[in-house]
């Protein structure tokens, strides 16, 4: 156990490293964006004192290195500053809308996880069936539309021809459960259909991959059923791989949602990332960043955890 | 259902294996009966079909194998057309498998007892609990350390000696009427094997158990049968009871069988003169912080075969890295003609390397599956001896005749188009191709049958005789060492335990570690075993050394 937890520390420690180096290239690259948020603020007819005195007031003028310093020890304090555009406190602004994108994320994975998994073991357990076959068609079909175009056909079939559900994920900070869930059914629905592919052909590969093995043949040999073979004897050997996938796309789910966000009008993380690249509101930028660097950090240290607890060759060495 | 009735019958039994779209016979009606209680052997080359039978008695075949004929009856129930779940229904309670290696057979996921118990609770025998202390006490009938602990362990953290011993133990967790053993021991070191051996022989007469005993070691086979099949090509060559079998064999093939362990090397009267050709000082090497071998010095000459023998993990292929310059050792010298060898491969200039060349245990992988002969071989004399074109073409000839291939049928083959033996003669050419003075042999017909493994070790000594190469022989096999050696070094622990010429190392009196690895090694007789248990007995009992006896 004390190898565990030596793993999770040195891991969160590099973790920050990782995340601070991503937080220099985020600062550099917002550097070299073209434009200047003052004049995207105040727009062409500004006069240069006006321009002047807003770079003044929010301290544009001042040296990069200086910015960037005083920028980390904010976000390192969950300070993130203040919105350049509204005056508002990003940690606030994000905070809401980081809540709305796990919401969302929450409701896809726990349709799709289960289902993914499910799917992947009946493929795995009928492989080469009528069964598999058609679960490996229907799954790639979902995932190679794009995802806009599942998520109108979603809305053409559930909110228009049959008036199911919402076209509009209207969801705001009062939105109680039950209508929050309600709102947001399609855009979970179009999520799961573009994740469960991926996990689930990871789920029936690495269930396979394991099928040659001698312990297999063993358990045969003992006369396990086929479902026993799969479900206790071939699963549990299967889980490192399999976790690292659901890993990837619980990532994907947090911080590659920004098309279903806008085609259904979800107030999520995503939607504020693409609106303030477009009205140069820096700091808003820089936080979204790195909170989806912490995500794909955090979900990945998380996928090994579980995948060294799954093994016991990597839990009790000799 | 006494002892003495017919357990199993095998009548006109044929199973066909799928190569690309055709249908090739495995099994070419093999007719068997089993006794209640009997231990029947099955011996043959690789690809005999002994394995096949083996997994047919209980009433399966591998993917991409069917049963093509004939029936095979357990107690009456016809098991090649019964419905899956009959078979199934079978297994574990009435006939149970212990398979050739029990490291890759036991599920890493679970322990040991776990694996023990699944089918006792399964099908309703025990509870968990009485499943566990029933491991425990097999475990220790086993005579495995720590039976009420180490059902807890998982299978990585027990030893193949052991595990090959649970896995038994897990076979006769329903207490079946018929176990099928896999080439149990074949993985197994010597002094570890008998140990096995002598469970197994104990376990199952204990418990009236009948068994079929798959293996391709006569010796062995000797040892736990009571009956022995000879197969070859799928096809039964002789049946007949053990002893009968051992002194009056009626088929050619089973008599070339016996005869294999009489090859002998021309023996070298005198001992190793003048300055060796490459040798080894006072060297000590180590993986990160772990000496695994201290302070060895070994000396090889041109013209003689040195066998470094001792058990897995005795240092014997690490000193190959030393030598090879793979693992640059921590002190000691490594010298060759005299010179100090550099002690890295890559300061080592191309004549160095090109005079000290490798052939290994698993020709399999180590040759490349996707280039032909004519590549593998040419590519050491385009790189040592800057061959080309005509001359190139000329000199990849001349080995693939001298290892007895015919250059025109082979050349252009992938090696996936070779047997076993013609994968390792090419492994032999490849090393030849260097031109090189001194040859380390890595376990090189040990996976190989024994037949073939003959023809293996003839062309080495006929090569040794015609260029005067010096080869050292890594093995674990003393069978190999009488045949081929002059010289033998024993290593235990990463230190040479006995040093000398063959007569001496091999003839009493031993070095105490020398005799157990010496008398661990079965032999033709029936009573081999008996008699080895017993004197180990003794020698426990008294305070006569081993050596003495």
């Amino acid at each position: 156990m004390t190898a565990i937890v030596r793993m999770i520390t040195i891991r969160l420690a590099l973790g920050l490293v990782t995340l601070w180096i991503v937080s220099v290239v985020i600062f550099i690259s917002v550097e070299f964006l073209p434009g200047d948020l003052a004049e995207a603020v105040l727009g062409q007819s500004a006069t240069e004192a006006t321009l002047q005195a807003y770079r003044d007031r929010l301290g544009l003028e001042r040296p990069p290195l200086e910015r960037y310093l005083v920028w980390l020890s904010g976000a390192w304090r969950g300070d993130f500053g203040v919105s350049l555009v509204n005056g508002q406190p990003i940690s606030d602004l994000i905070a809401v809308r980081l809540g709305n994108t796990l919401f969302l994320a929450a409701m896809a994975a726990m349709i799709a996880i289960p289902l993914a998994l499910g799917l992947g073991i009946l493929a795995a357990l009928y492989r080469n069936s009528w069964f598999d076959k058609t679960i490996s068609v229907s799954t790639l079909s979902a995932i190679s539309f794009p995802e806009f175009f599942v998520a109108y056909i979603l809305v053409l079939l559930f909110a228009i021809n049959v008036n199911l559900f919402p076209a509009l994920a209207n969801i705001g900070i009062g939105t109680p459960f039950g209508e929050r869930v309600y709102n947001s059914v399609l855009p979970a629905l179009t999520l799961t259909l573009v994740i469960t592919a991926h996990m689930m052909r990871m789920t029936r590969a690495a269930i396979i991959n394991l099928l040659a093995r001698p312990y297999i043949e063993m358990a045969r040999l003992k006369g396990a059923s086929p479902s026993r073979v799969i479900l206790h004897h071939a699963l549990p050997n299967a889980v490192a791989p399999i976790v690292n996938v659901i890993a990837l796309n619980l990532g994907y789910l947090i911080t590659g949602v920004v098309i279903v966000e806008v085609v259904f009008v979800y107030p999520g993380l995503g939607q504020l990332l693409v609106d303030s690249v477009t009205r140069r509101d820096v700091p808003v930028v820089q936080a979204a960043c790195l909170i989806f660097a912490a995500t794909f950090i955090l979900l990945n240290l998380i996928a090994d955890v579980v995948a060294v607890l799954s093994d016991p060759r990597l839990l009790h060495p000799k | 259902m006494e002892r003495g009735d017919i357990l199993l019958r095998i009548r006109d039994l044929k199973i066909e294996g799928r190569v690309e779209d055709s249908w090739l016979p495995i099994l070419k009606g093999i007719n068997l009966e089993l006794r209640r209680g009997e231990v029947l052997g099955l011996i043959g080359e690789s690809g005999a079909g002994k394995s096949t039978l083996g997994l047919a008695a209980m009433g399966f075949v591998r993917d991409g194998c069917r049963f093509s004929g004939g029936t095979v009856e357990f107690e009456g129930q016809e098991l090649t057309t019964a419905h899956r779940s009959v078979r199934r229904s079978l297994r574990s309670s009435d006939i149970a498998y212990v398979a050739q290696s029990a490291a890759a057979s036991f599920n890493p996921a679970h322990k040991l007892v776990d694996q023990y118990a699944e089918f006792p609770v399964l099908r309703g025998r025990m509870t968990q609990a009485e499943a566990r202390a029933d491991a425990a006490k097999m475990y220790a009938r086993l005579q495995l350390p720590d039976p009420n602990g180490i059902g807890f362990r998982y299978p990585h953290q027990v030893s193949g000696g052991q595990l090959q011993r649970a896995m038994t133990a897990m076979a006769m967790s329903c207490r079946p009427k018929l176990i099928i053993f896999d080439e149990p021991t074949t993985a197994l070191d010597v002094t570890t094997q008998i140990e096995v051996l002598a469970a197994i022989r104990e376990v199952v007469a204990e418990f009236g158990t009948a068994a079929i005993y798959v293996t391709h070691d006569l010796a062995i086979v000797s040892q736990m049968a009571d009956r022995v099949m000879v197969l070859r090509y799928g096809e039964m060559v002789e049946l007949a009871e053990t002893r009968q079998m051992l002194t009056t064999p009626t088929e050619d093939y089973t008599r070339s069988l016996w005869a294999v362990r009489s090859f002998r090397a021309p023996v070298k009267a005198e001992a190793a003169k003048g300055a060796p050709l490459i040798s080894l000082r006072d060297v000590t090497a180590s993986y990160g912080k772990v000496d695994v071998l201290s302070d060895i010095s070994i000396d090889f000459h041109a013209g003689r075969t040195v066998a470094v023998v001792g058990e897995s993990g005795s240092g014997k292929s690490t000193v190959a890295r030393v030598l090879t310059g793979l693992l640059p050792p921590r002190r000691g010298e490594v010298s060759f003609d005299g010179a100090a060898l550099p002690k890295v491969v890559d300061q080592r200039s191309k004549d160095q390397l090109r005079h000290v060349q490798m052939i290994y245990q698993m020709a399999d992988t180590a040759l490349n599956p996707k280039q032909r002969l004519r590549k593998i071989i040419g590519r050491p004399l385009a790189f040592y001896l800057g061959l080309s074109g005509r001359a190139l073409e000329d000199r990849i000839r001349d080995l693939l005749a001298e290892i007895e291939l015919d250059p025109d049928t082979f050349i252009d083959r992938f090696p996936s188009e070779l047997s076993g033996g013609q994968k390792q003669r090419v492994g032999i050419a490849r090393a030849l191709a260097a031109d090189p003075r001194f040859i380390i042999c890595d376990e090189v017909t040990s996976a190989l049958d024994q037949l073939v493994a003959e023809g293996i070790l003839r062309l080495l000594v006929n090569l040794q005789n015609e260029r005067g190469l010096g080869y050292m022989f890594i093995t674990h096999d003393i069978a190999t060492v009488e045949a081929i050696a002059d010289d033998v070094v024993v290593m235990q622990h990463g230190r040479v335990v006995e040093a000398g010429r063959k007569e001496d190392v091999l003839s009493p009196p031993h070095e105490p570690y020398t005799e157990l690895l010496l008398s661990s090694v079965p032999e033709m007789d029936p009573d081999w075993l008996t008699r080895v248990l017993d004197q180990r007995q003794g020698a426990r009992a008294s305070p006569i050394l081993p050596g003495s006896t």
